[in-house]
């Protein structure tokens, strides 16, 4: 089981990851028609590239626009987990000897404390959003089932990789359940909303430059849109 | 497939059509045929299919289900927080499903999208603002709009107003005729109080080509008059065409593409005809929006630019004030608190927020922001044509109570409001609320306070 899940499904998982994300943004910028958007992309370049930038930099800065300032708590629980969800696993020690036996280069790491308190705090914070999803109506309504599925989904990996790690229980079990687990994701992200780990960026761009080349950004200079 | 007389696919195209329409009184038969109008699904589903490309799909397909476009939407807030209200739920449960169900909805359905993509948003773009991945709700029922009048299925007064500017290229129906004689009445009957006042229709190479909204030469004439007599202050060479004169795009509102070309497209030939340096568009938000900022679009204009630089009126009067052609009096300057009005159209969707603050320096003593305010402030609960559709005016006067009670927050008593729209609702607000304020364009008010130079004043009797 570990031979395979760590062989053939992790190739599998990793190609269908990267494949699936190019293909994603390929087809977005594809797919953006200037007439039917109505925005000059190329037209006005400089404008859009500015807008764009303006647009993504300004998401990425907790706090760094109205809408994040307007919700402060919900806009800690989204920073807190999603900096441990990008931080763990890519400079988690282990990961990055796995990456030096099998690739030959590793990036530099986080302590094994660091680690842990980013892992509780990816469970933590999202056992918040669950519960927010749950307690609030308007944020219930709009809720399906995939929503918690994919929230548990991204959850499970984090739980699991700290059970073993911390060799609460069978080791080899859990071990094998995370790797499992995170591979299932890796498939997942670019089928469903979870491409955003790239759409995100796309997106914003998008409106970033609409709003720099067309709605104002000639004009002024400009909010964070 | 099951038409009705009034009620059908087919836009307005003669006079007669919308003589017919017109005479439906507030559209009772046209509803009435509505609830028998057949749903075109492979019709839809192939407009779905050439136009909902990556923004859009990936919209609805990102879209985190977070709720953080709640608080964003004033009807959100002036419906007690109803999570119905919910711009992200207000999408996904139209276009979202519709493009689920690739376009196989019925009658019922389509009406209910109707309802909701005209009672429940405005088209304000605020909610896009406000999302982490920036979904524009408002572009999405925009969008959703033009599918909805594809099918028929589009407010009695949207129908009309599309109907107008394909046949009068105005949203009125208001001839060549009727505008020249207008002009020339508005000059007379001004000329003697400012002489040499003149309202030149079709001049050649000027400064200035001025373009507004219908109901003005319709309704207030007076606003004509008084464009021309502070263009006639500050000296500007300046015309307006005899056609393509009309801003305005009440087929933007009804989702008609193919009148929004026809309608921009007046307006971009009598810039080719009379070549004039620039065009500066009336207080009009929308009619900006649209003329402006994706009428080229609709045009097919590659630059996305109008042929010659526009301008709205409030750039122009700040560049007239800042650089000294209009002179106000100084003792005339308001003194009562006094607020203004951010239209959503070219504050929040054009940049122009630093040019009306300019102007309020210089005519208002007590200027009150509202909360929030100029990229971030609220609809004022009539955009997106809502002020004019009957259907839906009692969801529309629930939603003007956000705008009241900001207006109520600022201690103001004058409102400022430089959009047509922005006027009307603020208006209707205190016909229904009665909070005891006033509101103005910007032309009554420059005209009170401007100083007349000595060699364009009246000779002494």
């Amino acid at each position: 089981m570990y031979e395979l899940v760590t062989g053939p499904m992790a190739w599998l998982a990793f190609s269908v990851f990267f494949i699936g994300l190019i293909v994603r943004t390929v087809m977005y910028i594809r797919g953006l028609d200037w007439k039917l958007d109505r925005v000059a992309y190329s037209e006005d370049l400089a404008l859009g590239i500015r807008g764009a930038i303006r647009s993504i930099g300004f998401w990425l800065l907790p706090f760094g626009t109205r809408g994040w300032r307007f919700y402060k708590g919900l806009t800690l629980l989204v920073f807190i987990f999603h900096i441990g969800l990008l931080g763990v696993p890519i400079f988690l020690k282990a990961h990055n000897i796995i990456l030096q036996e099998r690739w030959g280069f590793s990036l530099w790491t986080i302590s094994e404390t660091a680690a842990d308190v980013l892992t509780i705090a990816v469970v933590v914070s999202g056992l918040f959003l669950l519960l927010r999803r749950i307690a609030l109506p308007e944020v219930r309504i709009m809720t399906s089932a995939a929503d918690y599925l994919l929230l548990g989904m991204v959850i499970i990996p984090f739980i699991t990789g700290f059970l073993a790690h911390h060799q609460v229980t069978d080791y080899q079990f859990w071990l094998i359940v995370h790797i499992l687990s995170s591979e299932i994701l890796l498939i997942l992200i670019p089928f469903t909303k979870l491409s955003h780990v790239v759409l995100f960026f796309l997106a914003r761009a998008q409106l970033g430059m609409d709003f720099g080349i067309k709605r104002g950004g000639m004009k002024n200079k400009g909010f964070a849109w | 497939m099951p038409e009705g007389i009034l009620c059908n696919k087919r836009p307005i195209n003669t006079k007669e059509e919308l003589q017919a329409l017109l005479a439906d009184k507030s559209g009772k038969q046209y509803y009435e045929e509505m609830n028998h109008l057949e749903v075109d699904a492979k019709g839809l589903w192939s407009i779905i299919e050439k136009s909902f490309k990556s923004r859009l799909r990936t919209w609805l397909e990102i879209c985190a289900h977070c709720g953080m476009c709640a608080d964003s939407c004033f009807y959100y807030l002036a419906n007690n927080r109803d999570p119905k209200q919910v711009p992200s739920y207000k999408i996904q449960s139209t276009l979202g499903e519709l493009i689920k169900r690739r376009g196989k909805v019925d009658n019922a359905f389509m009406q209910m999208c109707m309802d909701t993509a005209y009672s429940k948003c405005t088209c304000c773009n605020r909610c896009g603002t406000y999302c982490p991945f920036g979904i524009d709700t408002g572009i999405m029922f925009s969008y959703l709009r033009g599918l909805l009048f594809s099918q028929g299925f589009t407010p009695w007064e949207m129908k009309i107003g599309s109907g107008m500017h394909r046949v009068y290229r105005a949203q009125m129906d208001i001839t060549t005729e009727d505008w020249v004689d207008t002009c020339e009445w508005m000059a007379e009957e001004y000329e003697d109080d400012y002489p040499g006042l003149e309202i030149p229709v079709d001049k050649e190479n000027a400064d200035i080509i001025y373009t507004v909204n219908a109901r003005e030469p319709k309704h207030y004439p007076e606003d004509l008059a008084e464009a021309a007599i502070l263009f006639h202050l500050a000296g500007e060479n300046w015309t307006v065409p005899s056609e393509g004169w009309e801003e305005t795009s009440l087929a933007m509102f009804a989702g008609d593409w193919e009148g929004c070309k026809l309608q921009v497209e007046s307006v971009y030939a009598a810039m080719d005809r009379l070549k004039p340096k620039r065009m500066v568009v009336t207080e009009c938000g929308h009619a900006y929006r649209a003329t402006v900022l994706e009428g080229p679009y609709w045009a097919g204009i590659k630059t996305g630019r109008t042929p010659i630089e526009s301008y709205h009126y409030v750039e122009w009067v700040a560049e007239a004030l800042e650089s000294g052609k209009l002179k106000l009096d100084p003792a005339k300057k308001i003194k009562e608190p006094v607020t203004y009005q951010d239209s959503c159209n070219y504050i929040r969707n054009a940049g122009l927020r630093d040019h009306a603050r300019v102007i309020m320096s210089h005519i208002a003593e007590d200027f009150r922001e509202m909360t929030p305010c100029k990229e971030h402030n609220f609809c004022c609960g009539g955009g997106g044509g809502l002020n004019g559709i009957g259907r839906y005016r009692e969801q529309r006067n629930v939603g003007l109570k956000v705008k009241r009670d900001q207006i109520l927050a600022t201690g103001a008593k004058l409102v400022i409001a430089p959009c047509h729209n922005c006027w009307d609702a603020i208006r209707d607000l205190e016909e229904v609320f009665k909070i005891g304020i006033r509101w103005s364009f910007l032309k009554p008010v420059l005209l009170n306070m401007v100083i007349v130079p000595d060699h364009l004043k009246p000779a002494e009797e």
